[in-house]
């Protein structure tokens, strides 16, 4: 098998704060293949957005990234000077952001905007960098580009716009596309058209793309790999089909339980208990095992280490003993 | 099937920016300031056609009071010179120096602004500082000392008014960067590989815009409000004529002839007033909010 295009090895993030260290990612390893879409989920502060900032060296301050390597095409990120990592910014790694209107220049035409993209990496002539931008405009299918090209970003629909951004990030044809949530600022319709553009560049390009969401749904038909992400540890992770058939970890299942099923009717939704821990104030073992129905004494004691599972690996001492049974795995699948 | 027309009508679309004049024009006491500074630049302009003598020259008897000869209709001053040719040509050097002050005091505001604001940490501490230093000291004063120590022309009274001028800009500049700064503008932009100065340049200032040129257009009515009170004070270029020299040399025959030092005074009211009704209607005009409507 070829090397991944990007293969993050026990990334640490802490940040050093006057209430003391707060340690936002722990111990976290994961890779990316070509042409493959990684998504990352979990709840609110379990530090998937940071994981997706370090991948660019943007974590600010007082944040701290140590670990053993962020290799991007063998390059390892963490140990490149900011002036080498602004090259590769953009051009071997790009990211789009959750919220388009924020992102654009509202002063500069959106041709302008992608030109420059363009410019502030490879020596072209200003013609050629319009062009570029325009045949970019065209390829994530915004309607009458060429008129598009010259206007300004507000008078854009949302998703337009995130069309617009995600042109800026695939300029360069990058091998690397870190989406953070995408989709969450854009209504549900647009939502699956900017998904399906996402897939479909990868497709077309062999990009790579990390997906950060805290959609299960987006997951499923978006995702080849799932990671699951809880008080800033992986504790599971599984292809995405696999992970949706046979959830290991009761986190993982508690998730998938909760989501709204279609023809649910008024039913109260299934919720997990309690909140995530302060990451001031973790517990001794496993974060997840105060709010955990199957927790016995010993998941208080230790961390519990990743083992692999399937094929994919989990975090949780007991994943082993509450497999969903046969018949009822039958049953779902039904 | 019918083809939902998914985007806007084809009609040639409007630009925020392009009805900026329309849109001043429309505030009455915008269109008062803009309408009484094209009065004033015209002016300036045509004053080498209207009087082509030099202003400071003797052309009749002292004393002439408005009205009195239709040659001079705003009279002479004490010294027999013509108190019409002295606005005219007047308003060239208060323009002057009120745009070429304040465009010091941009580069000087904008970039100490931008740099502090951008970059923050010890250098910001740095600039600050000095910011603060320059705050603490009147600016009146400080140009007043300035001009006394160099020679009072037009170019040291420019960059003495300059000078001075900058701390509330560099404030006002910094502010706005530190907004965006952190924003996401600035960060989808790191993300995709830009430099600091194509940052700062391209995506930070084109922002801040609104609020500097609102500014700018009250410093240059402040810059000639100072130079009119350093030639007032006698510390005047004295070889070109000034409203402020002009109302500084009419005080004298302020009881007899109180109209040698009131037609300058007018002049100077009206160019300030002219300018701040500008920046308040710039104001309101390039309120992003303003233009939605």
């Amino acid at each position: 098998m070829s090397d991944p295009v990007l293969a993050v090895e026990r990334l640490n993030i802490s940040f050093h704060t006057r209430r003391g260290v707060l340690r936002a990612v722990r111990d976290l390893s994961f890779h990316v293949e070509r042409g493959e879409t990684l998504a990352i989920v979990g709840e609110s502060g379990c530090g998937k957005s940071i994981t997706a900032l370090s991948l660019l060296g943007l974590v600010p301050e007082p944040g701290r990234v140590e670990g053993d390597a962020v290799r991007l095409e063998g390059r390892n990120l963490l140990a490149l000077p900011e002036a080498k990592l602004r090259r590769l910014r953009g051009a071997r790694i790009a990211m789009i952001f959750q919220e388009p209107m924020t992102a654009l220049n509202p002063v500069l035409t959106v041709g302008e905007q992608i030109m420059e993209a363009i410019l502030e990496h490879e020596k072209v002539s200003r013609a050629a960098a319009r062009d570029r931008a325009l045949a970019l405009l065209e390829r994530v299918r915004i309607p009458d580009a060429k008129r598009r090209f010259s206007d300004y970003p507000h008078r854009l629909s949302g998703g337009m716009r995130q069309r617009v951004v995600i042109a800026m990030a695939l300029a360069l044809s990058p091998a690397v596309l870190v989406a953070d949530e995408p989709t969450t600022a854009l209504d549900v319709t647009i939502q699956a058209q900017i998904l399906e553009l996402i897939d479909e560049l990868k497709r077309e390009n062999g990009t790579a793309v990390v997906l950060i969401t805290h959609d299960l749904g987006v997951v499923a038909e978006h995702s080849d790999r799932v990671l699951v992400m809880y008080a800033g540890r992986k504790v599971e992770a599984r292809a995405t089909a696999d992970l949706f058939a046979r959830p290991l970890h009761p986190y993982t299942r508690g998730l998938i339980a909760a989501r709204p099923q279609p023809g649910g009717g008024r039913a109260r939704l299934a919720e997990i208990p309690g909140t995530v821990p302060s990451l001031f104030a973790m517990p001794a073992g496993c974060a997840f095992a105060p709010r955990c129905a199957v927790a016995e004494p010993a998941c208080g004691v230790a961390v519990p280490p990743l083992m692999p599972a399937e094929d994919g690996a989990v975090a949780c001492i007991r994943a082993g003993e509450i497999h969903v049974p046969e018949p009822a795995r039958e049953a779902l699948r039904a | 099937m019918t083809v939902f027309e998914i985007s806007a009508p084809a009609a040639p679309a409007p630009r925020a920016r392009d009805g900026l004049l329309l849109r001043l024009l429309r505030q009455p006491s915008a269109a008062v300031g803009l309408t009484l500074l094209v009065l004033i630049i015209a002016m300036a302009a045509s004053a080498n056609l209207v009087f082509p003598d030099d202003p400071l020259d003797m052309v009749t008897q002292p004393f002439l009071w408005p009205g009195e000869d239709a040659a001079y209709p705003l009279g002479t001053d004490m010294l027999g010179r013509d108190i019409a040719s002295g606005i005219f040509h007047g308003a060239r050097v208060s323009l002057l120096i009120g745009a070429v002050a304040t465009l010091v005091s941009l580069v000087i505001g904008v970039g100490t602004g931008a740099l502090s604001g951008y970059y923050g940490g010890r250098l910001d501490a740095v600039l600050m500082r000095v910011t603060e230093l320059f705050q603490t000291i009147p600016p009146f004063l400080f140009a007043l000392a300035i001009v006394a120590i160099l020679q009072p022309s037009i170019p040291t009274i420019t960059v003495a008014i300059g000078i001075t001028a900058w701390p509330s800009l560099a404030r006002l500049v910094r502010a706005e960067v530190l907004k965006l700064r952190h924003g996401e503008l600035v960060q989808a932009s790191i993300a995709l590989g830009a430099s600091d100065l194509r940052i700062i340049v391209l995506h930070i200032l084109p922002n801040t815009l609104a609020p500097v040129i609102v500014s700018a257009s009250i410093l240059v009515a402040s810059a000639i409000l100072t130079e009119s009170s350093l030639a007032f004070l006698g510390l005047g270029d004295p070889n070109v004529v000034s409203w402020g020299g002009m109302v500084g040399a009419g005080r004298e025959v302020l009881r007899t002839d109180w109209y040698v030092a009131t037609i300058p005074g007018l002049a100077i009211v009206t160019a300030v007033l002219a300018l701040n009704l500008l920046g308040d209607g710039l104001n309101d005009a390039l309120n992003p909010k303003e233009a939605a409507r």
